[in-house]
């Protein structure tokens, strides 16, 4: 059985539904899986949970799932930069649910590590702790986090071999390999399909075991934010 | 008084050879301007970067590489690259030396608020909750009072807390603080300031 799909709309055949919750790779427009994004909308499925860093902006990266209101749930750290987003938002059509930054790669990491919570002293004494178990470790509080385990995860890379193991470019890498681990199901896609042996196995970010699908794709890779040097 | 120049480079100071430091977006960006060449300075940014080096020229802007401000940035011989979850490991785990960041206010004993004013629009909090908490050593650089003249150095914050009892140290307009558990405590006044008008612009609890 390959793990490489023609076409992002073929890799997702039979593993979305409405409700579904799914976990994205990428931070701010850095290391997105556009073509799944986009795929996703093509196949109109809804009420969507979403716990992605970010969710991208107006008319590309999740952003564009936000359009359509394919989206009932985002959980995120910060969602600056999209204006339908907070449309959406403030007129109660989308529910939004904060994490620290950390807390949301920590959910991620520890839901695909097969451990149910954590605690942690992040979000002590603001609103992200109220309604958490508190609990003292050698003198310090803690609050308890539960991890997040997703139906799907869409992640991008940039090289991928056909047995699933995956490289990451530089901040690209970011959310993808946490997201990778916490999916039930997950999907890469790549620049570059290289073959099985051609990746050095001391230089893989994400083991094969990792991802069940894999496709190739083109990236737009929009910058959000172009700063140069003075 | 200080400009948003000599804030960051006052902060700048308090950066030791060897040190990991992440830098927050506004002034705090300004710091790395200020660390002496001789020093061994490793930036962190928490999108998953250490040894973050200055901004591209126009050849080397690569969309694959950003700071946590999304800023288009560049690599250095000793950068390396990994996960959101090994990013906030670094943090949380207490192995950053000092965190350099913006604020809205801060209360005497150590409370920072800085991401949300509720009414407003929410943008999120980021990473800034795991770096308040995590980090070893926290520094804020701010004006001391709001546009209206209000404090922001106060004796409870108003606003909702981005960490609680979270700020070592304070950089404003009128000089350097640290909060020690009576209160805030002048370090240094900044050239033409002087302690009448810190006392008339500091609500918290000051310690002199």
């Amino acid at each position: 059985m390959s793990k490489v799909f023609p076409s992002a709309r073929e890799a997702l055949d039979g593993l979305v539904f409405d409700g579904m919750k799914i976990a994205a790779g990428g931070f701010g427009l850095c290391g997105i899986p556009e073509e799944l994004i986009e795929a996703i909308r093509a196949l109109k499925v809804k009420d969507l949970v979403i716990a992605s860093n970010n969710a991208g902006v107006d008319n590309f990266g999740i952003g564009i799932l936000l359009q359509t209101k394919q989206v009932k749930k985002m959980i995120a750290s910060y969602v600056g930069e999209n204006a339908e987003f907070m449309r959406q938002y403030l007129s109660g059509e989308l529910e939004l649910e904060f994490n620290p930054q950390g807390t949301l790669a920590e959910r991620m990491r520890a839901g695909g590590a097969g451990i149910p919570g954590f605690y942690t002293k992040t979000g002590v004494g603001t609103v992200i702790a109220e309604g958490k178990e508190h609990k003292d470790f050698k003198g310090k509080t803690y609050i308890l986090e539960e991890s997040f385990v997703a139906d799907l995860a869409i992640v991008k890379a940039w090289k991928g071999d056909p047995e699933g193991n995956l490289v990451y470019r530089k901040t690209a890498r970011n959310f993808n390999p946490n997201a990778a681990t916490c999916g039930k199901t997950c999907i890469a896609e790549v620049e570059e399909i290289v073959p099985v042996g051609s990746l050095d196995p001391d230089h893989i970010h994400t083991p094969g075991i990792f991802v069940n699908r894999l496709i190739l794709g083109e990236h737009e890779k929009r910058i959000e934010n172009r700063t140069l040097t003075e | 008084m200080w400009d948003r120049n000599e804030m960051a480079a006052r902060a700048a100071k308090e950066i030791k050879d060897g040190m990991y430091v992440n830098l927050g977006i506004g002034i705090p960006t300004l710091v790395s301007n200020f660390i002496p060449k001789n020093l061994n300075v490793t930036l962190q940014s928490e999108n998953g970067m250490l040894g973050m080096g200055p901004f591209p020229k126009e050849n080397e802007v690569d969309p694959d590489l950003i700071n946590a401000g999304k800023q288009t940035i560049t690599e250095l011989d000793k950068t390396s690259y990994f996960s959101s979850a090994d990013s906030f490991a670094m943090i949380r785990g207490g192995h950053i030396d000092m965190a350099i960041l913006g604020a809205m206010e801060v209360s005497d004993s150590g409370d920072l608020a800085n991401w949300m004013i509720p009414g407003k629009l929410v943008k999120g909090m980021g990473g800034a909750m795991d770096l308040v908490s995590g980090v070893r050593r926290v520094i804020v650089i701010m004006d001391h009072t709001n546009k209206k003249g209000e404090s922001k150095l106060l004796k409870e914050c108003t606003l909702p807390l981005t960490g609680k009892g979270v700020v070592d140290s304070l950089i404003t307009n009128y000089g350097m603080f640290d909060i020690v558990s009576e209160g805030i405590k002048i370090i240094e006044i900044a050239d033409g300031a002087n302690l009448e008008q810190i006392k008339a612009v500091t609500e918290g609890n000051l310690v002199i």
